[in-house]
C-alpha cells in the first residue's frame, strides 16, 4: 500500500510527505549555517520509493565496478531534497525523470529537448546522463484477460468500447494531463466513469467492478496483478524518462560509467525489478542480479546481509547524532540558561526564542523553509536541528533551577565574600544541578526519538531501517528501527539516572 | 572606644517605602550591639547595608574606616561573618565543606584551616563527626553552631547575626545564648545582633538599639529603657515582651 503512495509522491508536492516529516522542517531549518561537505567519495542519493532505490543501487554497482568508492543514501526525500543535496554537494548523483526536471525543477511550462535541458543544467554545475530507456508516466491499465477478450491494446481502441466501466483515481480525473484532456484528445466517449482510490481501484479491477483505471507505467502492480498497459498511441502523456543527474565537478569516471546504462532498462524490465524489489525487500540484490544478467557484470557486494551488524551500525550513527547535538546544546544551553535566570529583557528574550523554535507549527515552518532549502542533506544538518530541539529543555531547566534557589542561600553565598563567578560555580550551579540534569535528560530522550527523522535527509541512524521499511512496505524493518530507538531512549534514561548519582550532591538527594 | 562600623545619614528606600531613614548609628569595637524592634523596622536592612548586599539610597556606611562601595564590598564581606536564621548553610556541602569553603577558595594552608576548625568546634561545643554530615542531617541547634563556625573561620573583625536563634525551641535557644555570650567574650568580638526578643537583646547586648519604622527610638541599656523610656512606644514594646520581669 505504501509503495503506491510513495510512488505518487513524486508527482505531487505531496501532503503525505509533509505529514510524515514533522521535524524535517527543523532538520532543514538551519543548514544555512553549515559549511559545504567536501568528500572524494561518490555518494548516490535516491528518492523515497522502490524504483528510485533500485536505480540508486544499480548506479552504485556500476560505479563500484568502475573502481570508485561509493556510498548510497537511500530515501533522501522528495524531489526538492534530492535536488538541493545534489547542488550543495552532499550527494554526487541521483536518479530523476525528465518530466520532473522540466516541470518541477526547472519550472518550464513547455517541454524542452534533452540537449536544451543539459545546457540549462550546466549553469548549475549539473550533468544529465543518457536516458535509461523506460518512461514512468501515467498509463491506462486493464486486466490482461479482459483486454485480450475485447481485443484492446492501445488507448484509441477504447473508442469502440464506450460501455467500459472506468475507475480512475480522483487525482487523475482532475489533472491537466489527466482524464478529461486525454479523453478529448483521443475522442473517447466513455460515459461510465467514477473516481476511485488507487488501491481500491486495483481490487475493483480484479473483481470486475471496473474495466479500466490509471496507473504508473512501471508500477510493480502491473506485473503482480497481471495488467495490460494500453499503448499511448497518440503520445498524449508527458515523458517521464529516467536519467541520472550528477555533479559535473565529480570524478570524470562517473558519467563514463553511467553511459553503460544508456537505454538498458525498458518498461517491462523496470516493472519486473520493482516487483522483485518489493517482494524481496532488497533493492541491492535486485540491482546486482539485473546487472549480472543484462550487462554481464558481477559485483563483489554480498546480496544479503545479516541485519544485526547493520542495526548496530545504525545505532552507533544514531548515538553519534544524539551525542554531538546534545553536547553542543549543553555547551550553549547552560550559559544561555544562566543568562535567562537573571532578571531583565535579555533573559526573557532567550526563553521566548528557544520556546519559539519548538512552538511554531511545523507545517508552517516547513512551507516557509522549502524555498530556501539550499542546505545540505547531511549529518551536520541533522545535528543542528537536534541541537535546536535540545536547547529549550536545557535552557529552561537551567534558568528555573537557578532562579529557584532560596534568597537566603543566595545572600549567604554573597555575604561570605565569594565573587560572582565563584558563587555560580561553587554554590548556585551545584544547587540547581538536579533541575539542570533533568532538563538535559529530557533533551536526550526527546533527541533519541527526534533523531529518527534524521534518516529523511540521509543522515542515517535508526530512522534508516524505518525509512527503508516504509519505502519497501517492510514491517520487520520498521519494527526493528522503532524498537531499537525505543530501547535506546530507555537506556539513555537509565544512563542519566546513573550520572545523577555521580553529579548531584548526596546532600541534595537525601532530603 | 573605636567605632568599627558607622552609618552616617543613611537612607534606604525600597519600592514600597523607606526601610531606614536618615540613620546615624555606630558600633563600637569589641562590643555587642543588639538591634531590636518590630518586624519591618529596618533592623535586618542595617546588616545588609553593612555587607554591601544592598546599597544606600543616600548616606554612607563605613567599615573599619573604609566606605562600603561596590569595589570594596568583597573585602568587607570577608572581614565580616554573617549568620542568618537556619544558618544559611549550603545543603549540597557537608558541614565541614561549608565551614572550609572560603578558606579553600582563598587558598589558605590546610593545616592552618584544620587547626581553626578544631578551635571553633571546641568553642561551640560541637563534636568532630558533625563536620562529615550534610546540613539536612543536623538538628536546628547544630546547624546554627556550624553556621557560627563558618562565620568565624576567617577571624572576622565583626560578626553580624540576623535572628540566629529565631527558629529554635526554647531549651536549645537558651543553651546557645549562653554559649554565644561565652564565645563573644572569649574572642573579644565586635557583634551586631538582630533580634526581636528583648530578653535575648538584654542578655547578649552591651547596648540595645530599639527601632521603629526605620528610625532609632532609644539606645542604651535595658535599665534606661525601663526607667527613662524616650517614647511611649518603648514602654509599649517592653510590656509586650512577657517574662522580662524575671530579668
Amino acid at each position: 500500500m505504501l509503495h503506491a503512495s510513495a510512488n505518487r509522491a513524486r508527482w505531487r508536492a505531496s501532503s503525505t510527505e509533509i505529514q510524515n516529516s514533522k521535524s524535517k522542517i527543523a532538520l532543514l531549518l538551519l543548514g544555512l549555517c553549515l559549511p559545504l561537505l567536501g568528500s572524494s567519495q561518490v555518494v548516490v542519493g535516491s528518492k523515497k520509493f522502490t524504483e528510485s532505490n533500485v536505480l540508486g543501487e544499480i548506479a552504485k554497482d556500476v560505479l563500484t565496478r568502475a573502481g570508485m568508492q561509493v556510498e548510497v543514501k537511500q530515501n533522501l526525500g522528495a524531489t526538492i531534497i534530492c535536488w538541493q543535496a545534489l547542488r550543495q554537494g552532499s550527494i554526487t548523483l541521483y536518479p530523476e525523470y525528465t518530466g520532473t526536471l522540466n516541470n518541477e525543477i526547472l519550472k518550464h511550462t513547455d517541454t524542452r529537448t534533452d540537449d536544451q535541458l543539459r545546457a540549462e543544467l550546466k549553469t548549475y554545475g549539473i550533468g544529465m546522463s543518457e536516458r535509461l530507456g523506460f518512461n514512468n508516466t501515467y498509463a491506462l491499465v486493464m486486466l490482461k484477460s479482459r483486454a485480450s477478450q475485447l481485443g484492446i491494446t492501445k488507448i484509441s481502441d477504447l473508442k469502440s468500447h464506450p460501455d467500459l466501466k472506468c475507475g480512475p483515481t480522483l487525482e487523475f480525473l482532475g489533472r491537466k494531463d489527466g482524464w478529461k484532456p486525454m479523453a478529448e484528445r483521443y475522442g473517447l466517449n466513455l460515459a461510465n466513469v467514477r473516481g476511485i482510490e488507487h488501491k481500491l481501484g486495483y481490487a475493483a479491477l480484479q473483481s470486475g467492478e471496473i474495466d479500466l483505471k490509471d496507473a504508473y507505467s512501471t508500477d510493480a502492480d502491473i506485473q503482480t496483478k497481471n495488467l495490460q498497459v494500453l499503448q499511448d498511441d497518440l503520445g498524449f502523456f508527458p515523458q517521464y524518462k529516467a536519467v541520472y543527474l550528477y555533479r559535473l565537478g565529480a570524478d570524470p569516471r562517473v558519467p563514463k560509467a553511467l553511459q553503460t546504462l544508456a537505454g538498458k532498462i525498458d518498461e517491462p524490465t523496470m516493472v519486473r525489478l520493482n516487483a522483485e524489489a518489493e517482494k524481496t525487500k532488497n533493492p541491492a540484490s535486485v540491482a546486482s542480479e539485473f546487472l549480472k544478467q543484462k550487462l554481464g557484470l558481477t559485483t563483489t557486494a554480498p546480496t544479503t546481509t545479516s541485519w544485526l551488524p547493520e542495526l548496530l551500525h545504525d545505532t552507533t550513527v544514531h548515538l553519534e547524532l544524539v551525542g554531538i547535538s546534545l553536547g553542543l546544546a549543553i555547551l550553549i544551553g547552560l550559559p544561555l540558561g544562566i543568562w535567562a535566570s537573571r532578571p531583565g529583557f535579555g533573559g526573557a528574550a532567550i526563553l521566548s526564542i528557544t520556546g519559539l523554535i519548538q512552538t511554531i507549527p511545523s507545517l508552517a515552518l516547513f512551507a516557509l523553509l522549502v524555498p530556501v532549502a539550499w542546505l545540505g542533506a547531511s549529518a551536520k544538518t541533522a545535528v543542528l536541528a537536534l541541537f535546536l530541539y535540545s536547547l529549550l529543555p536545557i535552557v529552561r531547566n537551567t534558568a528555573a533551577g537557578l532562579s529557584g534557589i532560596s534568597p537566603g542561600l543566595r545572600e549567604s553565598a554573597a555575604a561570605l565574600g565569594l565573587e560572582r563567578g565563584a558563587r555560580l560555580r561553587k554554590v548556585e550551579i551545584p544547587l540547581a544541578m538536579p533541575t539542570i540534569l533533568a532538563g538535559i535528560k529530557t533533551a536526550a530522550v526527546i533527541n533519541v526519538g527526534t533523531a529518527v527523522i534524521a534518516a529523511f535527509i540521509g543522515a542515517g541512524g535508526l530512522g534508516q531501517p524505518i525509512q527503508t521499511g516504509l519505502a519497501l512496505s517492510d514491517n520487520d524493518l520498521i519494527l526493528r528501527g522503532g524498537i531499537a530507538a525505543a530501547v535506546l531512549a530507555l537506556l539513555v534514561q537509565f544512563a542519566f539516572d546513573g550520572i545523577e548519582r555521580l553529579v548531584v550532591s548526596k546532600g541534595l538527594r537525601r532530603f | 572606644m573605636r567605632e568599627l562600623i558607622e552609618l552616617r545619614g543613611v537612607t534606604k528606600e525600597y519600592r514600597d517605602g523607606p526601610a531606614v531613614h536618615n540613620l546615624d548609628l555606630s558600633f563600637p569595637e569589641g562590643q555587642t550591639t543588639a538591634l531590636i524592634g518590630p518586624s519591618g523596622c529596618g533592623k535586618s536592612t542595617i546588616l545588609r547595608l553593612i555587607l554591601g548586599l544592598v546599597a544606600p539610597t543616600s548616606g554612607q556606611v563605613l567599615f573599619d574606616g573604609e566606605p562600603v562601595m561596590p569595589d570594596t564590598e568583597i573585602e568587607v564581606r570577608r572581614a565580616a561573618g554573617y549568620v542568618i536564621q537556619e544558618g544559611g548553610l549550603f545543603p549540597h556541602l557537608t558541614a565541614g565543606e561549608n565551614v572550609r569553603l572560603m578558606a579553600r577558595h582563598l587558598g589558605r594552608p590546610v593545616a592552618e584551616t584544620d587547626k581553626r576548625v578544631q578551635e571553633l568546634l571546641e568553642l561551640t561545643h560541637l563534636s568532630g563527626d558533625t563536620m562529615r554530615r550534610y546540613p539536612g542531617e543536623l538538628s536546628g541547634g547544630q546547624r546554627q553552631r556550624v553556621g557560627l563556625i563558618r562565620a568565624l573561620m576567617l577571624q572576622p573583625k565583626a560578626l553580624l547575626l540576623d535572628e540566629p536563634l529565631g527558629a529554635l525551641d526554647p531549651m536549645v535557644r537558651a543553651g546557645l545564648q549562653t554559649d554565644l555570650k561565652d564565645i563573644f567574650r572569649k574572642l573579644g568580638q565586635t557583634v551586631v545582633l538582630v533580634t526581636h526578643d528583648m530578653g535575648e537583646a538584654a542578655y547578649l547586648g552591651d547596648q540595645i538599639v530599639l527601632m521603629r519604622e526605620g528610625q532609632i527610638v532609644q539606645q542604651g541599656a535595658l535599665e534606661d529603657f525601663q526607667r527613662r523610656p524616650a517614647d511611649p512606644f518603648v514602654t509599649e514594646f517592653l510590656s509586650a515582651q512577657r517574662g522580662l520581669v524575671a530579668l
